[in-house]
This record gives C-alpha cells, structure tokens and sequence, in this order.
C-alpha cells in the first residue's frame, strides 16, 4: 500500500533508530531525535521498535492512505486527525482507504512520530531507512518529503488493537523550563572557573536555530576562556582546537558565546571546544524542545549519568510490558 | 606529548594524544584507531580518529566506562611501540586552481573574509610569504597530503601537508562562515586542508576545485559502487593542478563512466620522512607515476 504526501509539513523525514558505524566517515547516526517516541508509535501499531516511521517538526503532514492501516502518533503534543475527526496521541487508532490523516496545531513539544503498521518502506541505505538530509542519503530521496511523494508501506506484521495506548505515566511530560544533564569534560578547562559556575547558573533560551544537527542556545553570559599561546594547527581563536572529533550530545560554544548541543545529525568533527556532553538520557528530550524554550544545564558526574540511563531504560521495559 | 582521556557523556571516550597538531601525533591516534578496532573491545560501537586525538563511542550497559578507559590505557602503551609506519595508498586529486565557481562564490561572501579587496588564493599566498599565487599554488601542489581524519560531513577528508612545519601552509578561516560553498571546493583552513563533498555551508577559504566526485549516496559513479565514500583515515592526496580543458575532461569521462582515479599503494615511514622531507615527497609522487 502506498501513502500521498497531500502537504508534506515543515520538515517531515523518515527515520528510524538510525545508522552506527560510519561516524568515523562523516556520516552521523541519524535516525528519530526522540528514540523512545519512535519506539512507543512503532510498538502500538504492531510494528518492531526500530521500524522506520515519520519524524514531523512543527506542524504535520497531510497524508492520504490508498489502504486501511493501524497509526499510532507519540512525542510531541501534535494533535492527529482523520478526515477532520479528531484522533488521540499516544493511542493506536484506524484509518481506512482514502481516508487523510492531517494534523492540528501543535500544543507542546517539537517532534510528533507517526507510525503506520507495517512501517514505511523506503530502502535501507548501510543498514538505516532514516534521512540525513545534509548528504541526501536514505530515507525516501535522502531528503524531507513534498507533495506528491508516493510512500510505500510493509507488510503488517502481527495484528494491533484499535484504542491501544501508552499508559500516562510512561509519555513524556513537557515542564515550563525541562533540565538538561551535562557531565562536564573533553576541553572543559579552556573556560575559567568563574564561567563554569555560570554555565550551570544561567538560564538559556533554545536559538531558533535548532534542528536535527544541533540546538543553539542563547541568553546564558559569555564563558571566558582560558588564556593560552594557541598550540600549532588550533586557528587563531581562543575557542579553536586542533580539529577534533564531535561526541553526540557535546557542548560545543565558538567564540566563548552561544553553546550548540550536538543531536543525531552531528557533524562528526571540527575545530571548536567542547565544554562537556549532554547526558543519553536527556537527547530525546532536547528533541522535543521548541525554539524559545528556556532551560537550565545542570552538572551531573558519571554515576549520575549512568542512574539516568538505567532509568530510562526502566521506563523502556514498562513500555514494553504495557504495550507487547 | 602525554595522552589525555576525558569521558564524553556515559557514550564517548575522548583521547587526545597532543594539544598541537603533528605527523607523530597523528601517528600514535591512527596506531591507537588500529590497536583499539583489533581488539574488538566489547561495547565499543564507533571509533573515529581524528588529527590527533581519537573518539570511542562505547555502550555503557556493555562496558563500565572505567574498564574501557583502562583497555584504552593498556592500548596505549601498545602503540607507543608500535613503529611508525603505515602501509597506505596514495591518491591523485587533479585541481582546477583558481577556477570560476569558487571565485564566483567567493566574491558573493567577501565582506565575510579578513580581506575584501583579495582573493582567497591572493590572500593564502601573501600571508604564507608567497610572491605571486602561482608559487602557492605550486607548493599546494608540491607535497602529498595525508589524510589524518574523514568527517563533518560525509566524506569530507581532512589534509595535512607532509612538509616541516615552518613550511606548513597556514590561513585563518573566514571571519564568518559562508552559506554556500560549492561541491568539491578544495578548501584550507588553520593548517588543515579539504575537500568539501557536498555543497554547503563552509569557512575555509576556498582554492580551486576538483572535477573528482569522493561522494556518492547514490553509488553510481564507477569508483564509488562499492562504497559511497572514496577516503579513508590514513589515505594520502597528491594535488595535480589542471586546466579548465583537463577539468571539462575529466567531468565528462566521470559523467560517462570511464574515470578512474589515480590510486597506488605505498608504505609511510615516519622516520625517513623526517629524515628528508622533501626527497620523501618526490619519491611517493614518483610512486604515482604519471606525468
């Protein structure tokens, strides 16, 4: 069965849990910014976890199915609809041939996923179907979707409920000002002590210049940074290292001023410092912060790095046991 | 050099062998790359060399993020016996120097560079103490170029010039970066050259351009069937410098199948490098064959 993109949304790709083993080619993981949102849409439409479902940033598409299916819409608060009725998040629920699935207006959060049982076929390029778009590579003409693009669907592969849903406890909620964990570290001694303390004081406001390579933040006091003769092959500014490879989730702030969190489309080097990396734990959630978002960075050491992520794995296996 | 680890997040281990750039440097993060894929360390999901450092992307649920560490440090110890050689290939990348698409492009962005009135290649000849672009360019072109790092985006090959350091070329990247750069624009900046893969964003300045695709998601150029990306860390470049004819030529035998690039294997040893610079360079460019 075949989906038409009748209005394709703001930046609307394929994705599924991405691409390993090629970041040391340039080419970054990819993939859903909210894993766990995938992974919920994917398995209340009876689909396997990591099928390929659609990313939607903003606003939704307006897609019209030629054949029944079971859909499932999770992540941000991005209200679906069938022919106008309006459908649940977080919840699997029908469409029928020649049906259209729009979208409303989005009331929190910055990614819906869609998944539709059965999962969207588009070739697997080294072993992913998720879009990276910088390169056109994968996803459905390496590229966001237009109107008019055909989306083949798979084969469903085990029945799923109608009015199946996520329980409340397990979906993410949206605070005014969410937290990100940071472990500080890589060059975090290019930037005076006094600057450390205030990028963990300060509140920062998500740039509007936040997509799926990286998040901006302004609004924190510019971090001052170390003096120090430039070592050879570093570029001449205090915030330049010798070219380097770019963890994701690190905090790189060029120029000492506006910090960028790398996301699953990272560029995999360059030359600027790094003070420290976001958490595993908190990359879905930096996924779902809308431009204008005000945060907070808070410092973590590794123990409480790794209590994080055994809770999120935690909640992943109630996901599963709710939902399997 | 004394190597210096730090933990990026509970998923990265970043070693960095040397706050400044180096072949030695270089030499033991590519060792290290090598000692680190061998033992097949369990958990241990992308390992990434890069100028000098190397990055290891690493399960925690798989393996403590101590242990790894001290897996790392046993490697280290490895590497720094391991000999200072590397058998490679080099490969030829003919330039069309000073070539209008980059200078069209350049001139669009000028009030984003150091200086307005020049352009990129007056600029990088003037402040690397060359009279004239034509002996930049023939230092450019002079000396292969190693390729310590693959990345930013896909494909894109970081290039060191295999000279001693005083003769290094070196420029500043531009006071802000382009919104556009095109495909295949050989770039340089700090001591770095590059290529870029796709168009794009860039701050480097900007050279020439290569008719060479070393990117194909699509896998449909002859030499890039196999694998979408042409470079490898620990590759090597020698630069050919060619005219716009020899440009439009090797554009339409890619267009048509019929380009090969030229591709050798050599074996780099460290010490004798140092112990002759630039016979060393003569003799792999011999090695290259050709004209």
């Amino acid at each position: 069965m075949v989906i038409e993109v009748v209005k394709p949304g703001f930046a609307t790709t394929v994705q599924d849990l991405g691409r390993p083993g090629y970041y040391h080619l340039g080419i970054p993981l990819s993939g859903a910014m909210d894993r766990f949102a995938l992974r919920a849409a994917n398995l209340l439409v009876g689909n396997d976890e990591g099928d390929a479902g659609l990313e939607a940033v903003f606003t939704g598409p307006d897609l019209r199915f030629t054949a029944g299916a079971m859909v499932a819409v999770t992540g941000a608060e991005l209200p679906p609809r069938v022919d106008g009725a309006p459908c649940p998040t977080w919840t699997a629920f029908r469409v029928r041939a020649g049906q259209t699935l729009s979208f409303g207006v989005l009331q929190q959060g910055a990614r819906g996923y869609i998944a539709v049982s059965g999962g969207i076929d588009v070739p697997l390029v080294l072993g992913s179907r998720s879009t990276y778009a910088l390169c056109t590579l994968g996803g459905f003409r390496g590229r966001a979707l237009q109107a008019g693009d055909e989306l083949e669907v798979g084969a469903s592969k085990r029945p799923a409920r109608e009015g199946k849903a996520v329980p409340i406890s397990l979906r993410r909620g949206f605070g005014a000002a969410p937290e990100l964990r940071v472990l500080p570290g890589l060059y975090w001694e290019r930037i005076t002590a006094e600057a450390g303390r205030h990028f963990f004081e300060d509140r920062w406001t998500v740039a509007p210049e936040a997509d799926r390579i990286g998040y901006r933040f302004r609004g924190g006091r510019p971090l001052a940074l170390v003096e120090r003769k430039q070592p050879f092959g570093a570029g001449s500014d205090p915030s330049n290292i010798v070219d380097s490879c770019y963890p994701y989730g690190s905090i790189q702030v060029p120029g000492g001023t506006e910090p960028i969190v790398l996301h699953r489309d990272a560029v995999s080097g360059g030359g600027y410092f790094m003070l420290g990396t976001v958490i595993s734990a908190d990359m879905d959630l930096v996924g779902q912060m809308q431009p204008h978002t005000q945060t907070r960075f808070v410092r973590v050491d590794m123990a409480e790095a790794l209590a994080a992520r055994r809770d999120r794995a935690a909640m992943l296996r109630r996901l599963r046991e709710a939902l399997v | 050099m004394q190597t210096r680890y730090s933990f990026g997040g509970d998923e990265h281990l970043l070693a960095e062998i040397d706050e400044e750039m180096s072949l030695a440097a270089f030499f033991k993060s590519f060792a290290m790359t090598k000692a680190v894929r061998e033992s097949r360390i369990r958990g241990v999901t992308e390992i990434c060399p890069a100028n000098a450092s190397l990055l290891v992307r690493f399960d925690p649920d798989m393996i403590a993020p101590d242990e790894l560490l001290a897996e790392l440090q046993a490697l280290e110890t490895q590497a720094d016996k391991a000999e200072a050689s590397l058998r490679t290939r080099i490969i030829e990348v003919p330039v069309f120097y000073n070539d209008p698409w980059t200078r069209e492009t350049l001139m669009r962005f000028r009030e984003r560079h150091q200086d307005p009135a020049s352009t990129d290649l007056e600029y990088g000849a003037r402040s690397n103490g060359y009279d004239s672009i034509e002996a930049f360019i023939a230092a450019h072109a002079g000396a292969p170029w190693f390729v310590p790092m693959v990345g930013f985006v896909a494909g894109v090959p970081w290039l060191y010039q295999m000279v001693e350091r005083a003769k290094q070329i070196q420029v500043p990247k531009y006071l802000r970066p382009r919104t556009d750069t095109p495909k295949l624009t050989i770039g340089h900046g700090g001591c770095f050259g590059c290529i870029y893969s796709v168009r794009g964003a860039g701050g480097y300045q900007m050279f020439g351009i290569t008719p060479m695709p070393i990117y194909d998601p699509q896998q449909q150029i002859s030499y890039l069937r196999e694998f979408m990306i042409l470079f490898r860390p620990g590759d090597m470049v020698q630069f050919k410098p060619i005219d716009r004819a020899g440009y439009e030529q090797i554009a339409d035998d890619v267009a048509h199948g019929r380009f090969a690039p030229r591709i050798r294997p050599v074996t780099f040893a460290l010490d004798a490098f140092n112990a002759d610079p630039a016979g060393y360079a003569r003799r792999l460019k011999e090695a290259l064959g050709g004209d």
